[in-house]
This record gives C-alpha cells, sequence and structure tokens, in this order.
C-alpha cells in the first residue's frame, strides 16, 4: 500500500482515498449551445494515457475533500499533488 | 563424475512447435493488432469462415501472454439485455463445439455459474435477468439458498454472515477452459491456414492518407495493410491515440489470485456482486479468484495489495471451509472498461480500421464469439449483426448497452 498525499492533511494511506478520474474537466460554458457529439465528448469521453495523468482524489476517510494529483499510469507513482483550482504543476516522471 | 553424459541428456527432445515464427512480409491484407485470444480467434476465423490467409496478427510480447494468460477463465452469457445475450450466447454456442474446431483440447468444463444475491435488490435484479436470460434462449434459473447449498455445499448459506445468502440466478451452461490451451489451439490452427503469428513486434505508429491507413509502423518494420483490426484490449487506448481516435475506455488493473493445489472441494463457479469474489477450482486444484478492478486508471499489470486482502475476507466469509487455505500467487492484467460496460466494437473514421475493445473484465468469455463477428465485420466491410449495437457512435446517440449489472463483480 503507498502513501498519498493529501494537501490539507499530509501522507496517509492509500485505502483512506477515493479515485475520481480525470482532472481539469471544467463544465460547459453555454450547455444549451451543446450538440449531442460534444454533450458525449463532457460526459464520457477521458484521457486515458500510458504516463502521466492529471487526476482527481477524494481524502473520503480522512478531511474528505477533494484535491488533484499527477500520477504515472505505467508505475503507479504520485508525482504531484495539489489543492483543487490551483494550475497542474509540471513535473517529470 | 564416471559419465561424459551431460546433465539433462536423457530429457525427450522438444515436442513440435505449434506455429511458425516467421519474418513479417512487406504488406498483408488483413493485419491485426494484438496477438492475445480475440486476435487469434479472428485470425482463425477470418480463415476458416471467409478464406483470408494473407494476414498477420501482429504481437508486440509473445503470443497470448497478456490478458489471455491471466483471466480467470469464466465462461457465461448470462447478460441482461438483448444485444449482449446475442454475442456472448453465441459465443457460448462456438465455445460448446470449439474443441472439435481447433482440434485441440482445450478442457472446456461446464459446470455451471452461480450468481449470488444477498439483498431484495439483489433478488429483484437477478429474477428479472433470470426471466431477460429465458426470453432470449439463455438457460437461467433462480435458486433459493438451499438449492444453492445442493449445487454447491461449500457455500455458506447461513444467516449468520455480514450479508446472508438470498438465492441465486443459476446457469449451468456455463464453464471455465483451460485458457493457455485455447489460445494455442486458435494460434495452431491460424499458422495452419497459412497467417502469421508475429510476436516480439510493436505497433508504433500508422500510416495514414487521408481517412485509410496504408501501413503499420513496428519496430520489426513497416508493414503495408488493406484492412486492420484492432485487438489491444488494455492498450487500445494507446493505438487509438497514435491515431487521434478518441475513445470512452479507461484502462485498469485487474487483479487475480489463486491458492495451492487442493483436492476438489468447489464442484461450480460462484459469483458475488455484493460480497465482492468470484471462485471457481482449476482441473489442477487451485482455487481461482478475482474480484473488481483496482479504481485507478493503470497500465502496470499489478495492483494495490488491500484489493487482494478484501477479496480474500469475501471469500472466507462466503467459504468458511477456505480459511485454510493459502495464497499462491497475484498477478494483475489491464482491462480496457467503458462508461456502460459494454464492448467498443466496429468502424472507427478511418475506413479500413476497426476496433475491437472495451471488454472490460469479461473478454475471455467472448474469444471464440468475438473473433466469429469481427473476422465477418473485416470480410464483409460492416459491422455483424452481434456487434452493431456495439458501435462507438452510442455514446452520441444514448444508446447506451447498460451492463453493470450482469457484468457482475468486476465493474
Amino acid at each position: 500500500m503507498q502513501l498519498i498525499e493529501c494537501p490539507w492533511c499530509g501522507p496517509r494511506e492509500e485505502t483512506e482515498f477515493h479515485y475520481g478520474g480525470q482532472a481539469h474537466i471544467a463544465y460547459p460554458e453555454t450547455p444549451s449551445e451543446l450538440t449531442d457529439t460534444e454533450w458525449a465528448q463532457y460526459i464520457f469521453f477521458r484521457a486515458n494515457p500510458k504516463g502521466l495523468f492529471a487526476e482527481r482524489w477524494s481524502h473520503s476517510g480522512g478531511c474528505r475533500r477533494w484535491f488533484n494529483a499527477v500520477r504515472d499510469t505505467r508505475t503507479y507513482t504520485f508525482l504531484a499533488t495539489y489543492r483543487s483550482g490551483e494550475p497542474q504543476p509540471e513535473v517529470q516522471s | 563424475m564416471t559419465s561424459a553424459t551431460p546433465p539433462g541428456a536423457h530429457l525427450p527432445e522438444h515436442g513440435d512447435f505449434l506455429w511458425r515464427n516467421p519474418e513479417p512480409k512487406k504488406s498483408y491484407d488483413v493485419v491485426i493488432v494484438g496477438g492475445g485470444g480475440h486476435g487469434l480467434a479472428t485470425a482463425h476465423y477470418l480463415a476458416k469462415n471467409h478464406g483470408i490467409t494473407n494476414v498477420a496478427v501482429l504481437e508486440k510480447g509473445w503470443l497470448a501472454g497478456g490478458n489471455m494468460a491471466r483471466n480467470t477463465t469464466l465462461i457465461r452469457s448470462n447478460y441482461l439485455w438483448d444485444e449482449s445475450a446475442a454475442i456472448y450466447e453465441h459465443s457460448l454456442k462456438l465455445w460448446e463445439g470449439l474443441e472439435d474446431d481447433l482440434g485441440y483440447p482445450i478442457l472446456f468444463s461446464q459446470r455451471g455459474v452461480l450468481n449470488l444475491a444477498h439483498t431484495e435488490q439483489d433478488v429483484r435484479d437477478s429474477v428479472r435477468r433470470v426471466e431477460a436470460n429465458k426470453l432470449n434462449g439463455v438457460d437461467a434459473e433462480w435458486l433459493t439458498p438451499d438449492e444453492v447449498a445442493k449445487i454447491c455445499p461449500i457455500v455458506n448459506v447461513s444467516g449468520d454472515i455480514r450479508y446472508p445468502v438470498q438465492g441465486a440466478t443459476y446457469q449451468p451452461r456455463a464453464g471455465i477452459a483451460k485458457h493457455d490451451w485455447v489460445a494455442w489451439g486458435f494460434a495452431r490452427k491460424a499458422d495452419e491456414a497459412g497467417i502469421d503469428l508475429i510476436q516480439d513486434c510493436e505497433v508504433t505508429g500508422f500510416v495514414t492518407d487521408g481517412d485509410t491507413v496504408t501501413g503499420v509502423c513496428t519496430t520489426r518494420g513497416d508493414i503495408a495493410c488493406g484492412t486492420v483490426a484492432l485487438c489491444a484490449a488494455g492498450h487500445t487506448s494507446v493505438l487509438l491515440d497514435m491515431l487521434g481516435v478518441p475513445a470512452p475506455l479507461s484502462s485498469h488493473p485487474l487483479q487475480a489470485l489463486v491458492s495451492e493445489l487442493l483436492e476438489p472441494v468447489h464442484p461450480t463457479i460462484v459469483m458475488s456482486n455484493q460480497v465482492h469474489v468470484y471462485v471457481s477450482q482449476a482441473h489442477k486444484g487451485e482455487l481461482v479468484m478475482g474480484a473488481g478492478v483496482d479504481s485507478y486508471n493503470g497500465y502496470g499489470q499489478r495492483g494495490a495489495f488491500h484489493i487482494i486482502e478484501r477479496q480474500m475476507a469475501a471469500a472466507v466469509e462466503l467459504f468458511p471451509v477456505f480459511a485454510r487455505a493459502h495464497l499462491l500467487r497475484t498477478w494483475a492484467g489491464i482491462v480496457d472498461t467503458t462508461p456502460d460496460a459494454s464492448p467498443i466494437v466496429g468502424h472507427t473514421p478511418y475506413r479500413n480500421v476497426y476496433v475491437n475493445s472495451g471488454w472490460g473484465t469479461g473478454g475471455f468469455k467472448a474469444t471464440p464469439g468475438i473473433g466469429w463477428c469481427l473476422a465477418d465485420t473485416v470480410a464483409h466491410g460492416r459491422p455483424h449483426e452481434y456487434v452493431a449495437p456495439f458501435a462507438l457512435d452510442r455514446f452520441v446517440t444514448g444508446a447506451l448497452v447498460d451492463e453493470h449489472g450482469a457484468a457482475a463483480v468486476a465493474h
């Protein structure tokens, strides 16, 4: 089991966290103008990279707050965690 | 040392190889990317059903070394919706004749599957699924806890566990098969037909001309192609990214494990969504168990240990007799899941590229069925009727095939 660095609580065990998928997906600014294809993109289509991935995590067994992480999907290594609203940090795998 | 005989000299000669190991040609009518179960089955049916043999199967590792070597070999067709029942039942019927078709043993054993229900909602969903199965010609029964205990005496059907067994669906024709032998059987037949199975050959890019893919770039050189069929399971997104084609796929680690060899104790297959484990006993004697995917996206072919711990706890809860069994080995494959727990098969924006993906945790059982349908799709240049409902555009039209219930434990 690995430790995940919650940006509010510090390092905690992986079992305290829940996964939330790709980060930085904004709700459409003009939802009534979206085509079916654009809605499909917003609702269903997510990146699935082999490598670095910016994604959402929830510290559900702790402070219960959401935050973002950059993780390598090949090694599962967490390279950075940061609070929601902050820009994605530049990291190297 | 009194003898000049080298160690091992008394061992028998290596048996005949089941397939050649050819150099890739410059060009093929059909290039199948991925030498797992689906790719090999597609190759076999291209030759057998359509007489198409100028075909290469490109495999980045060794044949059937990915999910085909890592799955828990469960075969069943008790899915809820008509679209799913059609393809999985087609597959099950092919399984029933596969040993004869391949001329190769696959140890297909139809020992039945019990899908346990533990809550009132489970019971309602399960009874509904049984009735839907019957309407689709899929064998299915609803069993009471006592009837469950008659079929599988080691399941704890008493009231003193956290989620007592309220009943189960039962599909008697479900079963298990020897996964490696299935792959080898398909590979041998495809090779006999003249199809080139090319290992250690990773696809690194595609040569495109407008909406046509004219060639595949590989670690063993460029190969021109007429049609491309992508059968890369967990790595499908990597290939589609090379083509710039988005798809709603997420790759996840899916773990499985075996116990040491035990006397036969478990006569059937048991799956439980609620308690979250599935168990069968392999021919050799290992208890084979799996559960859900690790929650995060991952390509690492390994998962977190707390997932294993949770599924072992579930197994011991349902099967108290397993408490003294020892865990021998755990491993993981990479499965590509979709938002509706149904596969994505058919056309891509490239006119001569077909995708076969998104089977998630259920790809093994579909092996002959999808091989048959994808070969037909490639041969005729249009989706076979059984895969047509699983087109990529369903995420735009909204015609999803929601199988989260029947896909069972793993999603």
